[in-house]
């Protein structure tokens, strides 16, 4: 395999750094709940549904406990109380409360040993479905087969569900190996999940569990035909980042989109709510056996892909440690970056070569996540499918995990069916005619790769150790990544933090924690 | 039928340019060479391809020629299709509408602004709706700008808010009243299925509504927003793809001076 010479010593002391800020703000973590956490724990414990004014029955359920003063003590603590007190199902209680029948907060309140008890046993057959899934997964992959590595990624983006299913039937069929459906613009910012199969998203679909239901199974169905298992993306980030992760867990999607730092940087997400968030989420994720995809590469969509190349390493590491910290293997670390320097650039190419190949050594089991160009694309079609096809020799010379295929007509709308036939096309090419150029062709010492590979490499250790000093809250604050600053206490959904009470139990957790070795 | 890629076939069209029919061009004057490319839903077959050569005929294309067609699966056939357009325009008849101000470096915006207007210019900019597509109002108002064009954040002359992505259009009016701006620069980068119209023009009935239309520039911007378009929504300009931020720049400050907006 190619190979660069790479300061081992550096790495090391990356590496540490970014476990100590992740140590760190788990600190925080640890003691911090949100509403959005709630929800999901009401979502494993099958509360689903709207009520007459299409609300979701687990905001519901929540902000009945918020109502009524009592959310520190979390969700767990008074559903699993109102089960043993009234004897109804979670789903009952919670259309009783919706109803305004039931007030669960101020029921008669069994022993906490009692409600632990009981929520453990309730908390068990969701835990045992979504091993089940990952299982499913496991042998539909060894029957049938998937497809080599990098995975061949393709989004379909119409709106419409039914319509979305057309399109990744027919994207399989050309060689597609993942399928995301993106999200209608704005998802993100909802605090809530919408309900039901859904028509009508702009330059998107809405993540909705039936959603998930109707393409997971015509996934299914087309990978029987084409004898690959093709598997499911979707967004686990924004508002409801651990509820989408509930919801995927449950319908077997394999891939989901899941950095905190996208979130804070992008969307403008307070960062105590989602780093709080993105820590159930994956352990969801890493429990459920899903591949998750950071979103590094997007900071070089703001910031410059040349300047602030270590950036992304940094957050990479950053990404991994709390990865780890949520019981996700390696193997399923979808760590991301991007083809984005700027195409004029003299010797660009061995630039993003050297970024690639150091991803590639420092994270060697990570199925790295590899973003196509975006910024530098044009209405130049022809141009941008040979921008393309450079990003596309890049991935298969230093073996990237997962290739999101750019689309020659990236920058004028999602794609038509056809952009992303010629796209796969494309990548089909390369990556078949150069299968092992990597294995055939050596760096040249100390050369022009080389030498920018270990220059970003020292550049990200010394911002790791700077935020490892800082802290993490407050690195975001001073906008070091993707020259966005963000206040702690500023951007959406900070009003939906709380700290823990000493009656709240998730019990999902210990349950998960663990991840895909968690038996 | 066409008889293939290298038709040796003479053509008899006159072969002299006239600016007031003018053709498309492949390698002859006047031959209307066009090339296209379209998916239909119809299996991949022989009547599928027929059914692409009639199409373009439709379209206006003579002797159409489909030199590829690609399976799709779930029965969709893709076609590349190359012929004679026989449409030609009166090029000396054409009008485009374009912002008409001359464009000024970074220094000479500064200068001209301390010359003719004798004080900061407030600018604040947003890409509004549910977009979420900095890129735009980044590459206009960031410190560091675009392709080396740097944005209004670095020009001393001229204060600027950037409110970023997904703002409310009430938001953005009432910083403009809160900062008291000068322009307002709205950035529109999806415009998928034309969501970027009606979001558009609410920021205009919110603007007249609050009455300060006639105290603010305003500007729109993105790949797909044409000064015509901007115009016709009721914008004082609009900036497509290739836009920098001393095009917008130059315009906001003369703009101002010709209103009056002291």
């Amino acid at each position: 395999m190619a190979y660069i010479n790479l300061n081992e010593e550096l790495i090391k002391r990356a590496r540490d750094a970014a476990r100590n800020i992740a140590i760190d703000t788990q600190k925080f973590i640890d003691v911090h709940s949100t509403v959005s956490t709630e929800r999901t724990i009401a979502r494993l414990y099958g509360i689903d549904g709207v009520d007459e004014n299409g609300v979701p029955l687990p905001n519901r359920i929540v902000d009945h406990i918020k109502d009524n003063g009592a959310l520190e003590d979390g969700l767990s603590y008074y559903l699993v109380n109102a089960v043993l007190e009234t004897n109804l199902s979670t789903q009952e209680i919670a259309e009783e409360v919706a109803k305004g029948n039931l007030n669960i907060v101020r029921l008669n309140k069994h022993s906490l040993d009692e409600i632990r008890k009981k929520a453990y046993e309730l908390a068990y057959p969701m835990v045992e479905r979504i091993k089940k899934n990952r299982r499913t997964r496991e042998d539909m992959i060894k029957n049938i087969g998937e497809g080599d590595k990098p995975y061949l990624y393709v989004i379909v983006a119409t709106g419409n569900i039914y319509e979305d299913v057309v399109q990744a039937q027919s994207a399989a069929k050309q060689g597609a190996d993942i399928i995301a459906v993106i999200r209608t613009t704005g998802q993100s910012l909802l605090d809530y999940v919408p309900y039901g199969a859904t028509t009508e998203g702009f330059g998107g679909t809405y993540a909705t569990q039936e959603n998930f239901r109707i393409m997971r199974r015509a996934l299914d169905e087309v990978s029987l035909e084409v004898g690959r298992y093709i598997r499911l993306c979707n967004y686990c980030s924004g508002l409801c980042m651990p509820e989408i992760a509930a919801m995927g867990a449950m319908e077997r999607l394999d891939v989901m989109l899941n950095d905190a730092l996208y979130g804070i940087l992008f969307r403008d997400i307070n960062m105590q709510r989602t780093i709080i968030d993105q820590f159930f989420s994956r352990v969801i994720n890493g429990f459920a056996g899903v591949i998750i995809n950071t979103g590094e590469d997007n900071y070089l969509t703001t910031a410059d892909a040349v300047e602030a190349a270590h950036t992304v390493l940094a957050s990479q590491f950053i990404n991994e440690q709390f990865a780890k910290m949520a019981g996700i293997l390696e193997e399923q670390m979808g760590l991301g970056h991007a083809f984005e320097m700027n195409p004029d650039l003299k010797d660009g190419f061995l630039f993003e070569l050297a970024q690639a190949q150091m991803a590639r050594q420092i994270f060697p089991k990570a199925p790295l996540k590899y973003m196509p160009p975006t910024k530098f694309m044009t209405g130049n079609i022809f141009k941008g499918h040979i921008q393309d096809a450079l990003f596309n020799v890049v991935s298969i010379w230093t073996k990237q995990g997962i290739q999101l295929l750019g689309m020659l007509t990236e920058a004028i709308h999602t794609p038509f069916i056809s952009d992303r036939a010629l796209s796969i096309e494309n990548a089909r090419y390369i990556f078949n005619n150069m299968k092992s150029i990597g294995d055939e062709i050596e760096f040249k010492r100390g050369g022009i790769v080389e030498r920018r590979a270990n220059e970003v490499l020292q550049r990200a250790t010394v911002l790791l150790e700077e935020i490892e000093k800082e802290g993490l809250f407050t690195t975001l604050e001073k906008g070091i990544f993707a020259d966005i600053k963000r206040s702690r206490y500023g951007g959406k959904g900070l009003d939906g933090v709380f700290k823990k009470g000493e009656n709240y139990i998730n019990e999902f957790i210990p349950l998960m924690l663990g991840g895909a070795n968690n038996e | 039928m066409s008889s293939g890629l290298y038709s040796m076939e003479k053509k008899e069209f006159d072969k002299t340019f006239d600016k007031t029919r003018v053709k498309a061009y492949g390698d002859t004057m006047n031959d209307g060479k066009v090339q296209l490319s379209f998916t239909l839903p119809l299996p991949y077959s022989e009547e599928a391809k027929e059914a692409a050569r009639q199409l373009a005929i439709k379209m206006g294309i003579e002797e159409p020629n489909v030199t590829y067609m690609m399976d799709l699966g779930v029965g969709y056939t893709f076609f590349v299709v190359y012929g004679s357009c026989i449409h030609s325009v009166d090029a000396t008849k054409i009008v485009v509408p374009k912002v008409e101000t001359n464009t000024m470096s970074m220094d000479e915006v500064d200068e001209y602004i301390r010359k003719n207007i004798g004080r900061k210019v407030v600018v604040v900019g947003a890409c509004t709706g549910t977009d979420a597509h900095t890129v735009g109002i980044d590459a206009i108002m960031n410190m560091k700008g675009y392709a080396g064009h740097y944005g209004l954040e670095r020009y001393q002359m001229i204060e600027a808010y950037n409110l970023g992505s997904q703002v409310p259009n009430e938001v953005l009016v009432a910083k403009a009243i809160e900062v008291n701006a000068d322009a307002i620069l709205v950035s529109q980068v999806v415009t998928q299925k034309n969501v970027h119209i009606p979001n558009m023009t609410e920021l205009v009935e919110i603007v007249e509504a609050e009455g300060i239309r006639d105290r603010v520039v305003l500007v729109a911007g993105g790949p797909r927003i044409s000064h015509e378009l901007a115009k016709e929504l009721g914008y004082d300009a609009g900036f497509g793809a290739g836009s920098f931020a001393e095009d917008v720049a130059s315009f906001i400050v003369q703009e101002m001076v010709s209103r009056g907006i002291k």
